[in-house]
């Protein structure tokens, strides 16, 4: 008796699951577009949020069929990206750096896939590698809050120790001097791991005590960790700088600007491309010019950036594209202090030290 | 019958809770289930991936059986797999220029030596110093986190990357993985060795006075002491051989699949360790289908995010959630259910 219940049972569910061979393949010609998130994911409001706008605005205005997929530890990249080119996803985007590896190995594997890559370059004939100046956004901030400080005091915090953040602090830093050759800035890091992209806590604590130590104005460029940064503000009644998307709107009043990178633009415009058959690979910049990166105006924050500073701040636009103002690039420099003493003195910074925070402070 | 009832309880209990989660999140169970099944043995590569992820799990699972038979909870794979990583690797990349058998022995060696070394810490104060190995194994895990992070970003940090991660290993020291059979798929000749290392585990526990000891102890620690039994020493030696076991995941990870050690590479295989042991209910052999239970679900789960709408892949940590209250509450349920049995059979 028991044994046939079994077998029954068994039957059942083996028949049930063998119905299909496979998860079915939709006929239709709709082009069909994979994300694949980075750590953080979809709901950080700052990085891995302005990919998924871009994806689910290009949902809207296209026909096209969006899955995203969040990762949330660094094995699950390979098998996510694999996943989506097996089951015949035209287009696949990667968003983040840590992707690279394993879109180098997969990419070739499938080449009539479209692959992209958002803060990394691949170098695959079907890969699109879509980058960032963020250092000449970061050196549009850098600028408000060097013309807004009160205390002399401004304040970086950055993610993940990494090139890519140190671009954005790079700029920050140019910008900060050029408005205030006098400030002071303080910097500080997360962490060394991916983590540090989701770690509101210890933005939180960084923040207090960038403003013990007098800042008053933060730019955080740390994807969901921000929140912490801005929770840590609004108690201190100070001013912070958001990161990737537009954060004003997270705390009105305390979010004096964000430097918008345009991620939600890059991924709009491949899928448009791709939907068009227009795709193209190899790098695609997006800087100042295309406003791939730029401060963010807009409500919440227009009470806090006066009609003077804002005509302050297109010159220095106008300025950059001319090539009047030469931001320095990390990339490029590998240093923080390319033209020193200008903006580092004693700032001998030791990358990743054993209590994961880096601190410099330059005058 | 008693038997047949036993199997089945969990099994019933599992399908019937997780298609319960399902229905209230608006999907169908059986594209669900269908979806994770095909996703971990769908294709060669797909398995290829299944096996992959379930030889770290045969190794921490191990790791924890043993300790289990002891009397000893270890929760602290997850730190002695990450130092049995780090030493493999600084082994690799400091001997560049061995060549063969050697270079790969050598690795190998050098992850069961560092695993040895980290569980031996949480032997040494539980037999000497009476230190709740629970507690003091946890603790460890911060200490290995922030070791691997130091050594990997000062000594051996890879120049030409963003990512935190050390740099390549030699071709040397690297395993060969199964391509012809499971192509593109990263499982290697670590899965052999973890096959090896359950027979070994079997043999050590079953078969050898050493083995004997250890289940003694681990029966009644006061017993044997009074035995004659030298209970520290052993209490002392089973955290070393199950902190080895876990610092064998290295090999797996690093010598054949990524060739270098990331930062935080473990999505929690060592924490996956406690639950495939459980499920084994501290038997060697059968940590096998547990770990490969565990391997189809992690790899499944990530082609049901793909697949399905509405589920995403942390139904994979509710079916393990599930699978341990029903592994726990089994021999309660079995035993009402027998009498109901009873009952029915007779009238």
């Amino acid at each position: 008796m028991g044994r046939l219940l079994l077998a029954v049972f068994v039957g059942l569910f083996l028949g049930c699951t063998k119905k299909e061979s496979g998860p079915s393949v939709s006929s239709d010609a709709k082009v069909k577009v994979g994300l694949v998130l980075d750590k953080g994911g979809k709901d950080d409001k700052s990085f891995n949020a302005a990919a998924f706008k871009g994806a689910s605005d290009a949902a809207k205005d296209f026909d096209i069929e969006l899955k995203v997929v969040e990762s949330p530890d660094d094995a699950s990249y390979e098998p996510a990206i694999r996943g989506l080119a097996e089951r015949g996803f035209q287009l696949v985007i990667t968003v983040g750096f840590a992707q690279s590896d394993a879109l180098k190995k997969i990419s070739p594997q499938f080449p009539k896939t479209h692959f992209a890559i958002v803060d990394a370059m691949v170098d695959v004939p079907n890969v699109a590698s879509l980058l960032f100046s963020e250092h000449e956004g970061s050196y549009l901030v850098g600028y408000i809050a060097g013309s807004k400080t009160e205390t002399g005091t401004v304040g970086f915090i950055g993610g993940m120790d990494v090139d890519l953040i140190k671009r954005f602090e790079l700029g920050y830093r140019e910008g900060v001097l050029k408005a205030n050759p006098k400030a002071k800035i303080l910097t500080n890091y997360v962490g060394v791991s991916s983590e540090a992209w989701m770690n509101p806590t210890k933005g939180r604590e960084l923040t207090l005590s960038q403003i013990g130590r007098g800042a008053d104005i933060i730019f955080s460029a740390a994807g969901a960790t921000n929140s912490g940064v801005f929770d840590a503000v609004e108690e201190k009644k100070k001013f912070a700088i958001g990161v990737d998307s537009n954060q004003n709107w997270v705390k009105p009043g305390r979010v004096l600007t964000s430097m918008m990178k345009r991620v939600d633009l890059a991924v709009y415009n491949t899928i448009k491309a791709e939907k068009e058959g227009k795709f193209v690979w190899g790098n695609k910049f997006f800087g100042i010019a295309d406003k791939g990166v730029d401060y963010a105006l807009d409500e919440h924050n227009a009470a806090l950036i006066s009609d003077e500073l804002k005509k302050k701040v297109e010159q220095v636009r106008t300025d950059i594209l001319s090539g009047k103002i030469k931001v320095s690039d990390y990339y490029v420099t590998r240093t923080l202090c390319p033209k020193s003493p200008l903006n580092c003195d004693r700032s001998q910074r030791r990358s990743g030290e054993s209590g994961r925070t880096t601190q410099s402070v330059s005058q | 019958m008693k038997n047949l009832i036993k199997t089945l309880i969990p099994v019933v209990a599992i399908l019937t809770v997780v298609t319960f989660v399902i229905l209230v999140m608006g999907d169908n169970p059986f594209n669900v289930f269908q979806s994770i099944i095909w996703g971990a043995f769908g294709s060669a590569t797909s398995i290829g991936y299944t096996l992959f992820y379930s030889t770290p799990l045969v190794f921490t699972g191990l790791s924890v059986v043993v300790a289990l038979r002891a009397g000893l909870f270890n929760i602290g794979a997850e730190g002695q797999l990450y130092i049995g990583s780090l030493s493999l690797v600084a082994y690799a990349l400091m001997f560049k220029d061995q060549a063969g058998a050697v270079a790969i022995l050598g690795a190998v060696v050098a992850a069961l030596l560092g695993g040895a070394l980290w569980g031996s810490l949480v032997g040494l104060l539980k037999a000497f110093r009476g230190s709740h190995e629970v507690v003091v194994s946890i603790m460890l895990n911060f200490v290995s986190y922030a070791l691997c992070g130091y050594f990997i970003l000062n000594q051996f940090k890879n120049p030409f990357s963003q990512n935190p991660e050390t740099s390549e290993v030699e071709a040397a020291f690297r395993i060969s993985n199964w391509e012809a059979i499971f192509p593109h798929a990263p499982v290697n000749n670590a899965a052999l060795l973890a096959v090896f290392c359950v027979g070994l585990v079997w043999w050590l526990l079953y078969r050898s006075q050493w083995g004997f000891d250890v289940r003694f102890v681990g029966e009644s620690p006061e017993a044997a002491r009074r035995a004659g039994l030298p209970v520290r020493m052993r209490l002392l030696q089973v955290m070393a051989v199950s902190g080895a076991l876990a610092g064998l995941v290295g090999v797996n990870e690093i010598l054949g699949f990524s060739h270098k050690m990331k930062d935080q590479f473990s999505p929690g295989y060592g924490f996956m360790g406690i639950a495939v042991a459980l499920l084994a209910r501290g038997e060697p052999l059968r940590v096998i289908p547990a770990a490969l239970l565990f391997g189809m679900l992690q790899k499944g789960s990530l082609d049901l995010e793909i697949d399905s709408q509405k589920m995403t892949r942390d139904l994979a940590y509710v079916i393990q959630g599930v699978v341990m209250i029903a592994v726990a509450a089994q021999p309660y349920l079995s035993k009402k259910l027998e009498k109901r049995w009873e009952l029915w059979t007779r009238n």
